[in-house]
């Protein structure tokens, strides 16, 4: 570690003679999962953030938001680290996750006031003197067990705080139920009550701060423990100034930005494709609420489109909807549809008909894994016809949207995509495609900006309601 | 199909604070004169014949002093004033299947509802269904289905198809055989009295005068800006030739009239009055193809005036009579000399009657001469006779012209296929795609085919 090294020097360089990081902000607000990119002014992808986009739109934009600024503090933490040599650079994964696990924390303290508030009401009276030790407990002991979340190795099913913690009140819940003297389903009442308001609240947190007290539970006191003080509170420090804004989303008129900022989920989704996979020319968009085709010329922007009507057959709901039937996880849909023995026929995408399609099927013994094999075949064959219908598949092809991280959806698509335009076609997936429409969102911003228009960035105020 | 537009009222009533033409106030007072007669038509002794928008014959109806009513244009009354929604339940609960044209669903629970038209009038019965057959199966069914509720003759005038766009002798010679052996005959027993062929000459005379008028309001829209917007606005330009007054001297004093607006508005650079207030400052001219929604009608509207687009032209107002550009490039006109070859050739003229060659020709000398930015289909679930082939027709216009073509789907006057989100996201995304691709300087991202490690 070179401990001579000046970490605001190095910044400044880094930050050139304005002395600030500019970035432009791409928002994409869909109906499950809320996407923030951050562009340097040189067009590089700088930072990115995701948090699910419950209730409150405001709130989930802002925490992606901030979720992409504390990557952008941890790109200049690589930058200073970087320059200081191989041991300080293998400090940042640990710095990231010791922040992370500082982040969680200070969402348990909220959880904990939540929850206390709660009990409360007038409604918990008659529970209250067994509830209230029992949450009391359940939480000391998930910030017991929370460094093993975050440490070397950790596997988090999700990076939603909604869903770790949620997994983990469960599991300390149960355990404290198994002794017959705690309802565990109010107790889970509780949680589910709690993080509502949990997550509609907009926390501000500190960087430096969170950072400073990560860096000093990773290296004991000592010089390397001081200049990396120094180092996390000149990044801490470090001005970033965002330059213009863009937002799109599913459903836009709702979206909590301003006129002006907001831009077609088509356009943003067509221009993120492209930029990754530069020789796209058609775009396959399956989000959890609709499904587009997107063709698009050599610089990205969109020459025609088509999505699904009003009605949501065959999107990303559809198969929630499914997984909800099967009592499986989402993300289990894919890898267990692929170990289908054959594809059953299946008639409907409607979502309301595609339940009684799936029990009836059961019921008469079909199998379970080649069921769904054909429900992904129904929704792929109806994203086929939306694709036809913007004027086929050109080479290339990106798949985009949640429903790409299915394996089972991509191998029907490219199967499809082979038989009908040809097994010439480049298929391109991503396994950050959700990211696309936010990427997009922030070129255009960019471009906004360059051309001295850029849009003014919304404050969010209003997520503080709830 | 569908068609021309009665209206009661403006849709600028919306807006805000809008001087009303005079155009407006005068179509109002014929429509409201027409109804009033409608209303009276039992107690004073006058026939009443139901018949189709396209080729539609209402000079020979006025000349033999018959009263017109015409079934879609109070179904898309029906629609604007909220009410077919309900009488589609009506017609749906008697056994009409979810895929029949709403036109006919809502004109038949209209019927069932106690027939109350768009006045609030009660509307006549019919002595007679003038079935002329333009295109669409479904008009036979329509008057074959009021016909067993009324127990009134049909008389049926068969239009063929036009499906090279060229209209033969032998069609014309077909038509005026079934003018002169069934319709005329039938009509004048009705009436009571011989066709007077002079009063029909003249009378087609009043018609060419309109029709010249409404051609000079249609290409005022080749000037930028727009003064009117000819698909929103436009609807209810044709509301009287499309319907109970072509060929009468009302119609050719508001057409005069409307043409007079429309050169002073010209002449002063202004656009037309919009649901957003006059939108002289336009961003996008479009090419419309399609109906309307009537559902949502200020709604749709609204999507499009907010964001500075106006319609320069559509083929939906040309579905009762194609004026200003045929298939062969030049547009109709009657001709008083020749009173039932005329009146033949303005039925196979329709575009309804045309096939996809024609119509696609017509759409892009429109999207050419109108020098538009964009041409946009609206798809509606009702209409066979519109919908079928549009995905090929909006390929091949854009082909041809290189104009992006973009394609939004609703229904004629049933709400529940109007998405309002999905629409105007549609709508949006268009609209954007159509700023994006004017020239704006997209800053290239050339990057290898990898994906960028970064994201
Ligand atoms: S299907 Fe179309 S043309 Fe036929 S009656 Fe209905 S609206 Fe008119």
């Amino acid at each position: 570690m070179k401990l001579g090294l000046n970490p605001q020097q190095v910044l400044s360089e880094a930050l050139g003679p304005s002395g600030a990081m500019r970035v432009t902000v791409g928002i994409d607000l869909g109906s499950t999962t809320t996407k923030s990119i951050l562009l340097d002014p040189g067009g590089e992808i700088v930072g990115r953030g995701i948090t699910n986009s419950r209730s409150n739109y405001a709130v989930a934009a802002a925490v992606a938001r901030q979720e992409a600024l504390t990557a952008v503090r941890f790109s200049m933490l690589g930058r200073v680290l970087d320059a200081a040599g191989a041991d300080a650079v293998a400090l940042q994964q640990p710095l990231s996750e010791a922040f992370r696990l500082q982040l969680y924390l200070g969402e348990l303290d909220a959880l904990r006031d939540e929850i206390a508030g709660l009990l409360l009401k007038p409604g918990f009276a008659a529970n209250r003197a067994v509830l209230a030790p029992a949450a009391d407990e359940v939480l000391r002991r998930m910030r017991l067990s929370a460094p093993a979340l975050f440490g070397p190795g950790a596997d988090r099913k999700s990076d939603f705080f909604r869903d770790i913690a949620g997994q983990a009140f469960v599991k300390e819940a149960e355990d404290l139920a198994s002794g017959g003297q705690v309802p565990f389903e109010r107790l889970v009442g509780l949680y589910d009550r709690a993080i509502l308001d949990v997550e509609t609240r907009i926390e501000t947190r500190d960087f430096a701060e969170l950072l400073g007290i990560a860096a000093r539970q990773l290296l004991p006191a000592g010089p390397s423990a001081d200049w990396l003080a120094a180092v996390v509170a000149a990044v801490g420090r470090a001005p970033i100034e965002e330059v213009a804004f863009v937002g799109t989303g599913y459903g836009r008129q709702t979206l909590p930005f301003p006129k002006e900022t907001v831009r077609s989920e088509i356009l943003c989704h067509g221009r993120g494709a492209h930029r990754v996979f530069s020789g796209t020319r058609t775009v396959l968009d399956i989000g959890g609420q609709d499904t587009k085709a997107i063709q698009v010329d050599s610089s990205g922007v969109v020459t025609s489109f088509q999505m699904n009507d009003r009605c949501a057959a065959g999107c990303g709901r559809y198969l929630g909807y499914i997984a909800d039937e099967l009592n499986l996880g989402l993300h289990e849909l894919g890898p267990l549809a692929l170990q289908a023995k054959k594809q059953t026929r299946v008639n409907s995408t409607c979502t309301v008909f595609a339940g009684a399609e799936l029990r009836e099927r059961l019921a008469l013994g079909q199998r379970r894994e080649d069921i769904l094999a054909g429900l992904h075949r129904a929704i792929m064959l109806r994203a086929m016809s939306i694709l036809a219908r913007s004027g086929g598949i050109a080479d290339q092809f990106t798949f985009t949207g949640g429903v790409c991280n299915n394996p089972m959806a991509v191998k029907v698509l490219r199967e499809l995509v082979a038989q009908t335009y040809g097994d010439h076609i480049t298929v391109n997936t991503h396994s950050s495609s959700i990211y696309m429409g936010a990427l997009g969102a922030a070129m255009y911003a960019l471009d906004d900006h360059r051309e001295g228009r850029g849009g003014i960035l919304p404050t969010f105020a209003v997520a503080q309601a709830a | 199909m569908s068609t021309g537009h009665m209206m009661a009222d403006a849709p600028s009533k919306d807006a805000a604070a809008p001087v009303k033409d005079h155009s407006q106030v005068r179509q109002k007072e014929m429509i409201a004169d027409h109804f009033d007669k409608l209303a009276r038509a039992k107690e004073d002794g006058r026939k009443v014949v139901y018949t189709f928008v396209p080729g539609n014959l209402t000079e020979l109806i006025l000349s033999l002093d018959l009263l017109p009513v015409l079934p879609e244009i109070n179904a898309l009354q029906s629609g604007m004033r909220k009410k077919s929604a309900g009488y589609i339940a009506e017609a749906e609960k008697s056994g009409h299947s979810e895929d029949v044209c709403t036109y006919v669903k809502c004109d038949i629970g209209m019927m069932k509802s106690g027939n109350i038209g768009p006045t609030g009038q009660k509307l006549p019965e019919p002595d007679l269904l003038l079935l002329s057959y333009t295109g669409c199966f479904t008009f036979l069914k329509w008057f074959e289905l009021l016909r067993e509720e009324y127990h009134c003759p049909v008389v049926m005038l068969h239009v063929p198809y036009q499906p090279d766009g060229v209209i033969t002798a032998a069609m014309r010679t077909y038509i005026v055989d079934q003018l002169e052996r069934e319709v005329i005959p039938a009509l004048e027993k009705l009436a009571g009295k011989t066709l007077d062929r002079n009063e029909l000459s003249r009378r087609l005379a009043l018609s060419a005068q309109a029709e010249d008028d409404l051609v000079a309001v249609w290409e005022s829209a080749k000037h930028s800006p727009s003064p009117i917007d000819g698909y929103f606005g436009g609807v209810y330009y044709i509301g009287p030739i499309f319907s109970a007054f072509r060929g009468s001297e009302g119609a050719v004093d508001y057409y005069r009239e409307l043409r007079q607006e429309c050169e002073a508005r010209v002449a002063l650079n202004l656009g037309p009055m919009t649901p957003d207030g006059q939108l002289d400052d336009q961003k996008y001219r479009l090419v419309v193809e399609g109906p309307p929604n009537w559902t949502s009608f200020n709604d749709f509207w609204h999507m499009f005036s907010k964001e500075k687009a106006v319609v320069v032209a559509s083929t939906y107002t040309r579905v009762g009579g194609l004026y200003d550009s045929g298939p062969d490039g030049k547009g109709f006109r009657h001709d008083p000399a020749r009173p039932l070859e005329t009146l033949a050739d303005y039925c196979l003229g329709c575009y309804t009657n045309l096939g996809l060659p024609s119509r696609i020709d017509l759409l892009e000398r429109y999207v050419r001469d109108y020098k538009a930015d964009g041409f946009l289909i609206n798809s509606v679930k009702s209409c066979n006779s519109f919908s079928a082939g549009q995905l090929l027709i909006l390929r091949e216009v854009e082909r041809r012209t290189g104009v992006p073509g973009g394609f939004i789907e609703s229904d004629l006057v049933d709400p529940r296929y109007f998405g309002k989100a999905n629409i105007e996201n549609r709508v949006q995304s268009f609209l954007q795609m159509l700023q994006a691709r004017r020239g704006r300087v997209l800053q290239a991202d050339v990057r290898g085919s990898q994906p960028s490690a970064a994201l």
